[in-house]
């Protein structure tokens, strides 16, 4: 297992989105600064559009337009990210997009049969995406997260647009992956339940220029997260009955 | 005692092969009926056409003429989908070259080729690279077009997940863009394939003494409409066979990830 010893610091100061047409600029975000734990699983909420996706694509490097700094430490970043659609390469089957994030020759190739089977893809192997369900897409999009054994997990919201039963089997397997081969996770989401299941630490932003206005720990453990009542009672807890 | 038990009535079903046979059937009756009408030299029947062309092909005339224009199309048509793409890529991954050469490329678009052949041919001499110039030239404005459209189509979601992923620039360049710009490239090949055909023909016409192109030219000076019909049967033949044997199965190899 690959140490997990670089805190994750984030700093942004300022974040705007350029005015367009009519419209003047917006300021998305303003003075976000929070440090992750290793191995600690970061649920980043608030509502749709106060710039959590935004912050998430500033922290992955995709976005460099922004005042401040992201730190990893002097990890080899191995950062895996989760969209919000699965992003696979419709042209590729599910095993080809899962081994194309590694190098050939890699010893971790020989992980992917037993990781399909994990997540209920074995007999989809060599199907191509568009030929399979939303969610199980999804689940090989995970699937090709994981394999990369990645220290640090970005995810936006990546169970969206399911149905409720598939959206929970995928959120178990989630914990499930994750207790196994604990990482460092980076969660946005809109779903209090879905937050108060996964995370360790719940970050919930403002609406409008969005700034950290809550910070609270969710200490479920393992067994605790995959039983709903006790889920619920933990959200009742946190965010009470609003 | 014997029952006679009658067969439902089948409702003839038809495949595709079947219906084109059927209508091109239609088209040879109906060309020959014309022919009977008319009674001219001019307007032979298929059967005299299909003797004119049987005659050509055991003289060798046919095949020589036919290889010396399949060779010019095979060039022209991999210079310009060579360089065509080479430029559509360049100027959808690039929106300031892209402002400026765009009326360029309007500009070659609508300039006529018969002009460009002809220009071609005085500034080149009546050679064999100026015809294939020619042709290519003609065809390059369409194909950069084409593949501009599609490199400003390439999907920004995917290249980020090439990003994040560490892919490199080779695996990016296999797996994530070629075949997002294979089915553009595709329409640029099927498109223009079919106007290097018609304008090859047209340069040999010209300026060359071989070729397809060149005994439509005589045929065309002696008034031998057999003859020209004969070519331009064994033409299509040749064209069809091409798009059957060669472009169909590729096209459905690339596709088959598609629903």
């Amino acid at each position: 297992m690959a140490p997990l010893s670089h805190p994750l610091s984030v700093s942004v100061r300022k974040k705007l989105f350029p005015a367009v047409g009519m419209r003047s600029e917006i300021l998305v975000l303003k003075d976000v600064s929070f440090t992750v734990e290793p191995g600690s699983f970061v649920v980043i909420t608030g509502p749709s559009g106060c710039g959590k996706s935004t912050l998430l694509n500033i922290i992955a490097g995709l976005d460099k337009d922004y005042e401040g700094k992201i730190d990893f430490g002097d990890s080899g970043q191995r950062i895996a990210y989760v969209f919000q659609a699965p992003r696979l390469l419709p042209w590729r089957t599910v095993y080809e997009n899962i081994a194309l994030v590694l190098p050939p020759g890699d010893p971790r190739l020989a992980n992917i049969p037993e990781l399909l089977e994990r997540v209920g893809l074995k007999d989809a192997a060599t199907a191509y995406p568009e030929m399979i369900s939303l969610g199980m897409q999804r689940r090989a999009a995970l699937a090709r997260a994981f394999i990369l054994e990645p220290e640090f997990l970005l995810m936006d919201e990546p169970f969206v647009s399911l149905d409720d039963p598939t959206a929970q089997s995928l959120r178990e397997l989630l914990v499930e992956l994750w207790s196994r081969r604990p990482t460092t996770v980076l969660f946005v989401t809109h779903d209090r339940a879905e937050a108060v299941m996964l995370a360790t630490r719940i970050l919930r932003l403002s609406g409008g220029n969005a700034s950290i206005v809550e910070d609270v720990p969710v200490p479920l453990s393992v067994a605790d997260r995959l039983n709903r009542d006790k889920v619920q009672a933990e959200q009742r807890r946190i965010f009470g009955n609003g | 005692m014997l029952q006679v038990v009658k067969a439902p009535a089948q409702r003839i079903r038809l495949g595709h092969v079947g219906w084109t046979l059927i209508s091109l059937l239609a088209l040879v009756a109906i060309w020959e009926v014309s022919a009977l009408i008319a009674a001219s030299r001019y307007l032979p029947g298929p059967w005299t056409v299909i003797q004119v062309m049987v005659r050509e092909a055991q003289a060798g005339e046919l095949w020589s003429n036919i290889a010396a224009t399949l060779i010019r199309v095979a060039f022209s048509f991999v210079v310009a989908m060579f360089i065509g793409s080479a430029i559509g890529v360049a100027l959808g991954r690039n929106p300031g070259a892209d402002r400026f050469f765009d009326a360029w490329l309007i500009f070659f678009l609508n300039l006529p080729a018969l002009v460009i052949i002809v220009l071609c041919y005085i500034w080149f001499g009546l050679t064999e690279v100026a015809a294939v110039t020619a042709v290519a030239v003609n065809k390059i404005p369409n194909v950069a077009v084409t593949m501009r459209e599609g490199t400003r189509s390439l999907s920004k979601d995917l290249e980020e997940m090439a990003q994040i992923y560490h892919l490199g620039w080779w695996k990016t360049l296999r797996h994530v863009t070629v075949p997002q710009l294979a089915p553009y490239f595709a329409a640029a090949a099927r498109s223009g394939l079919a106007l290097v055909w018609k304008i090859v023909l047209v340069v040999e016409a010209f300026g060359r003494s071989d070729g397809v192109g060149h005994q439509l030219n005589i045929a065309f000076q002696l008034f031998d409409v057999p003859m020209i019909l004969a070519y331009a049967l064994a033409f299509i033949i040749v064209v069809q066979l091409i798009e059957m044997l060669i472009l169909h199965p590729l096209m459905s190899r690339a596709n088959k990830w598609r629903r």
